[in-house]
């Protein structure tokens, strides 16, 4: 198959998957009271759960061989073992490991899901954008920024 | 700098086989996309223009100017199509997400009468997409 022209162009390949898990807002840091003011409802004590979407963004070479920049059974392979699996039908604070010691707001679950995904062998994590709801998301990009948008929780 | 963006869906039929490979390579890497009679999708895509509001008139592009052109260079070309058979811009190459993403902005970048390009997605589905820059472009527009 020939090689498409416009090599100065970049090309990024982006996929979403769902995951539900349950977490609590609670910072060890903080007084009860603290707590209670900063994170609301999130810090209720027996926590609660949602529907997350995770936008998974990497960039490539698209081979001329397969008009691919990974394989998307790969990619949908290093996801489900990597962040589906672990996450899914979990509590967040109790089953993933990172999360006993931070507080598992999507901002710290973003760039949790980034570390994981930055070892996928076939092309570049350019992105992770996780939606906690239809209204909140929030985005990493491992420059140590993290962005989000939306309104109350 | 303001980024506008004007999304169209297209419906379009396509097969993932490469001729240089054995039927059995075709369909290890390709899997059911190498189905031999092909299958289709509702495509959405979403073209962003990045540009400085005109003063006279308020926009980045004149909107009417956008859809005629996404009309003559996409719709024309791609709705209601084999994008294997029928769209001699991706002769010779994968039809993929990725592939058709970069057609489009090939078609697009030089049509576009005010403003610059700035990205091309295109979904396959709502779970899967493809972007195109212009190496370089930061994602908020601007010049990195």
């Amino acid at each position: 198959m020939t090689a498409a022209s416009g090599g100065d162009l970049k090309i990024e390949l982006g996929r979403r998957y769902r995951f539900a898990a349950s977490h609590r807002l609670h910072s060890v840091k903080l007084s009860d009271a603290e707590n209670a003011r900063i994170y609301g409802k999130c810090n209720n004590a027996c926590g609660h759960g949602h529907n997350y979407t995770v936008e998974i963004s990497v960039s490539g070479n698209v081979d001329p061989a397969t008009g691919m920049i990974a394989n998307l059974a790969d990619l949908d392979g290093y996801v489900q073992r990597e962040v589906i699996e672990p996450f899914d039908h979990r509590s967040l604070n109790d089953e993933v490991d990172v999360f006993r010691a931070e507080v598992p707001t999507t901002e710290n679950l973003c760039i949790e899901i980034y570390r994981r995904m930055q070892a996928f062998p076939n092309a570049k994590l350019e992105r992770v954008r996780v939606e906690e709801t239809s209204n909140n998301s929030f985005e990493y990009a491992g420059e140590g920024v993290v962005s989000g948008s939306g309104g109350a929780l | 700098m303001v980024l506008l963006t004007r999304k169209i869906e297209f419906s379009a039929s396509h097969r993932y086989n490469n001729p240089a490979l054995s039927a059995e390579e075709n369909q290890r890497i390709f899997g059911k996309c190498n189905n031999p009679h092909g299958h289709g999708h509702n495509y959405t895509l979403e073209v962003t223009v990045a540009g400085e509001p005109d003063p006279v008139t308020g926009m980045v592009v004149d909107l009417a100017d956008l859809k005629k052109i996404l009309e003559q260079e996409v719709m024309r070309r791609m709705d209601h199509r084999h994008l294997n058979f029928e769209v001699p811009e991706l002769a010779g190459q994968i039809p993929t997400c990725e592939n058709v993403a970069r057609v489009i902005w090939n078609l697009l970048e030089p049509k576009i009468p005010q403003g610059r390009l700035h990205r091309v997605r295109l979904y396959e589905s709502p779970d899967l997409f493809a972007d195109c820059y212009r190496n370089g472009a930061g994602r908020n527009g601007s010049t990195s």
